[in-house]
């Protein structure tokens, strides 16, 4: 099936529902959102805890709150928006950009667009990329996973857990598996402070009495079939562990709060130039990446800590991917 | 609990006793194929190098030899007809200096001895290696390049092979843990019985202990690990060819390869474990195999390294496959000892152990015409566009896709829950049509699957497991 749009936008997220309501307040109507889950929202959906907005509201809302103020606009215009619907590829065709994906009810489809804004968001690293030792059972899970599990879908990754790496998404997922039910033995950070939020260590670890470990990771896993507990370590100033430090701590679950990576599959697959230090395509400052009319915002670009911030870089994208289309003509005849 | 009666009962279902299974169903249906395992290929060929040797690596006159150049050729016969992924990419044994050159010409020598033709097998120089293969050690002086050397899906290679038999009328019992034989029968520790007239001990690691369940203790079977590290495919062309280091008294030595999907393999170390099950990852046995793997490819990094695994092999306290009926049981027939190059004579070995049974003539030599050894699966990915669309106006589960990584679509799934070895559970699915292979490593689209496997098995989330046993993924609250 080939349809024709002034915008594609990648990704239903904070970052591509921001980009495409500012490309309709600034003129183009015809945008098309592409969204993979079965609703736009993105990441936000699953993150109920609150602190989103405090900068863009004025309000401290939840992540399905704040993605709601979107949704809600975005459903008083008509930009269109094909969910369950995943990205296959993009490519430059005579000036236009052809994003192909599919879904069960359309199939294949040719979405040929004048402009393309990236907003694909990030991954979680793997055990598998910091290369773990230990068995390989289930009970490993990178935290947004265990996050999907429990606040999407309603399930317990486990009962006794405990987590790797103090960024943000392993200090929430602390506090929300103790909510839920489950006993928090401790977040084990290999460095010797933590980039999570200030506010996070307070409210999660602190206010729980779920200890928070510097300079120790987990150099083990222990199990056959499930996890049965895992062995930490200190670690010295080449992160490399100090033997005679290592303990064994007895539970269930793994999680890995480990780090984010851009998703650059499609990006990296179209022949876009890739800045290998943020893991995200090279942009100027107009957001726009080395080929012509394709735009990249919020986690895709880089991995931001605050929503508020994605949501104004991809304010100034999706306007900056209106002036593309407005020059389009001009452009693509001189190219 | 009921009980069933077969001629033949295969022990073991990895890819040995697969393709055992299926050549006997070429002539009879009168077979169960019993796996302790939740699944087939759940011990040394889920984790092993993926290699399909060419045969110059075996002694002349083993039966390693002989049954690695056949298994090399039906490989290469059956793998489209049968949808075993499978790429003959050549392989290249290296060599830097005077010593590691003349293994060189020794294994020249030797391929030559176990039959393979001059026209697949020749030395080139350092120089011609290089050129070949510009990621090569600068150092290398010479190399052995085998033409029908190729990498497989060794999962795919076991599974096929199963699909067929039992598409073929075998039975299979997987979760059926052999703990005792008497009176014709072969028993499972959770109480479940087959009866049986003759039994094939294809139980890799555990074939000793299968052989002493029928009084037979004339082998000892050992366990080697061996550390793997597999890396992103975005680093997959950084060799094109299989790559050995001259080998050594412990096997066939760290390589780097291509893997069927394109990524890259690295490793395999080889240690001597007491413990049978131990395929954990050891930080020394990792560090040794990117070691290796740098000594012939030096560009090869621990930063490419999606996932990491150990697999065990069966070591045979005789140097050769033992394959052959117990002189303790006549019932039995051990296929034990199965170390590399298992793998590649799979298919042969599964011929092997038929000629045996009808020079017995336990087995009339009469081909059942109904036998068919087509297997079908259309995997999305795979697809152009047209047959694309085609697909998912056919089927629209083709138009989800589950695993965004290796671009799973849920008719993929489905059909691999459907097949008639079907999927089970989580790892299931990931072997079969990799969604959880890629670089997320089943981050996306692991509660999606965990969903279709709880759908379609028409069992509770909670009961679906990673590899059976007790590896369930999650609970609910009230289970806490």
């Amino acid at each position: 099936m080939n349809i024709n749009v002034d915008i594609a936008v990648i990704g239903g997220g904070p970052a591509g529902m921001a980009a495409a309501l500012s490309a309709y307040e600034n003129g183009i109507k015809d945008i098309l959102i592409i969204e993979r889950d079965t609703c736009i929202g993105g990441i936000l959906r699953q993150c109920v805890h609150a602190g989103f907005g405090l900068h863009v509201f004025n309000e401290e809302l939840t992540g399905p709150e704040y993605a709601q103020r979107y949704i809600d606009k975005i459903s008083q215009t008509d930009i269109q928006i094909k969910t369950d619907t995943m990205v296959l590829s993009l490519k430059e065709s005579n000036g236009y950009k052809v994003v192909t994906a599919v879904n069960s009810f359309d199939g294949l489809l040719n979405i040929t667009a004048k402009s393309v804004v990236l907003a694909m968001g990030c991954r979680e690293r793997t055990r598998g990329m910091l290369r773990i030792p230990g068995s390989r059972p289930a009970g490993i899970f990178t935290a947004g996973t265990a996050q999907r599990y429990v606040n999407i879908e309603g399930y317990m990754p486990g009962r006794e857990v405990v987590i790797l790496g103090s960024g943000d998404i392993g200090l929430i997922m602390a506090r929300r598996m103790t909510l839920e039910g489950a006993k928090v033995k401790g977040v084990f950070e290999v460095m010797k402070t933590s980039n999570g939020l200030k506010r996070n260590i307070e409210q999660c670890l602190n206010d729980f009495g779920i200890p928070l470990y510097f300079s120790k990771t987990v150099i083990c896993i222990h199990g056959k079939d499930r996890v049965e507990g895992v062995t930490v370590a200190s670690v010295d100033d080449n992160l490399d562990p100090i033997k005679g430090t290592e303990e064994y701590i007895p539970c269930d679950t793994l999680l890995l709060s480990v780090g984010l990576i851009p998703e650059n599959e499609i990006t990296a697959k179209a022949g876009i130039s890739m800045n290998s230090k943020t893991s995200g395509p090279i942009v100027g400052e107009d957001f726009q990446t080395d080929m012509p009319g394709v735009f990249a915002c919020g986690n895709v670009l880089r991995v931001y800590d605050l929503v508020d911030n994605v949501t104004k870089d991809s304010v100034k994208a999706g306007k900056n991917a209106v002036d593309f289309v407005n020059g389009f003509a001009y452009s693509n005849k001189n190219q | 609990m009921f009980e069933n009666k077969y001629k033949f009962a295969v022990i073991g279902i990895g890819v040995t006793g697969a393709w055992v299974a299926r050549e006997i169903t070429r002539y009879t249906d009168s077979v169960c194929m019993l796996e302790k395992g939740n699944d087939v290929a759940s011990g040394s060929t889920k984790a092993n190098s993926a290699i399909v040797h060419g045969g110059y690596d075996a002694v002349p006159g083993t039966l390693k030899a002989k049954l690695n150049i056949r298994g090399n050729e039906l490989i290469r016969e059956l793998a489209d007809i049968m949808a075993i992924p499978f790429r003959q990419i050549g392989s290249l044994v290296v060599a830097s200096g005077a010593d590691e050159d003349k293994n060189v010409i020794n294994l020249y020598n030797r391929g030559i001895a176990n039959g393979i033709s001059t026209d697949d097998i020749e030395i080139w120089d350092g120089a011609k290696a290089c050129s070949e293969e510009p990621n090569l050690n600068s150092d290398t002086t010479s190399a052995l390049f085998c033409r029908t050397a190729g990498v497989v899906s060794p999962f795919e290679l076991c599974a096929a092979a199963a699909d067929v038999a039992v598409a073929n009328g075998a039975d299979f019992y997987r979760a059926f843990d052999v703990c005792k034989v008497e009176n014709g029968k072969i028993f499972a520790k959770d109480g479940r019985s087959v009866s049986f007239e003759y039994a094939i001990n294809c139980a890799g690691v555990y074939a000793d202990y299968i052989a002493g369940l029928f009084g037979d203790s004339s082998f000892t079977i050992k366990a080697r690990k061996g550390e793997y590290s597999i890396l992103d495919k975005n680093c997959g062309d950084i060799v094109s060819r299989v790559v050995f280091r001259s080998p050594s008294a412990y096997g066939k030595g760290i390589l780097v390869s291509p893997t069927v999907d394109g990524n890259i393999i690295v490793g395999p170390t080889a240690i001597d474990i007491p413990d049978k099950d131990d395929n954990a990852n050891t930080s020394e046995g990792l560090s040794e195999a990117f070691k290796g793997a740098k000594r012939s490819v030096p560009s090869v990094t621990e930063k490419s390294s999606i996932t990491v695994f150990a697999g065990v092999r069966a070591i045979g306290n005789t140097g050769d496959f033992i394959i052959g009926f117990s002189d303790a049981d006549e019932h039995l027939l051990n296929v034990a000892g199965i170390e590399s190059p298992g793998l590649t004579s799979a298919p042969a070995t599964g011929e092997y152990v038929v000629s045996l049974l009808l020079r017995k003539g336990l087995i009339n030599n009469e081909l059942r015409s109904e036998f068919n050894t087509e297997r079908k699966i259309r995997l999305f990915r795979e697809m152009t566009d047209e047959e694309k669309e085609e697909a998912v106006s056919e089927n629209s589960l083709y138009g989800r896709i589950i695993c965004r990584c290796e671009t799973v679509t849920e008719g993929d799934i489905v059909n691999a829950i459907r097949r008639p070895v079907g999927a089970v559970d989580l790892d299931g699915i990931k072997r079969r049509v990799r969604a959880g292979m890629g670089r997320c490593q089943g981050g996306f689209c692991s509660p999606r699957v965990l969903d279709i496997l709880s759908r379609e098995l028409d069992k509770d989330k909670t009961e679906i497991t990673k590899c059976g046993g007790t590896s369930y993924i999650i609970r609910k609250q009230e289970q806490l």
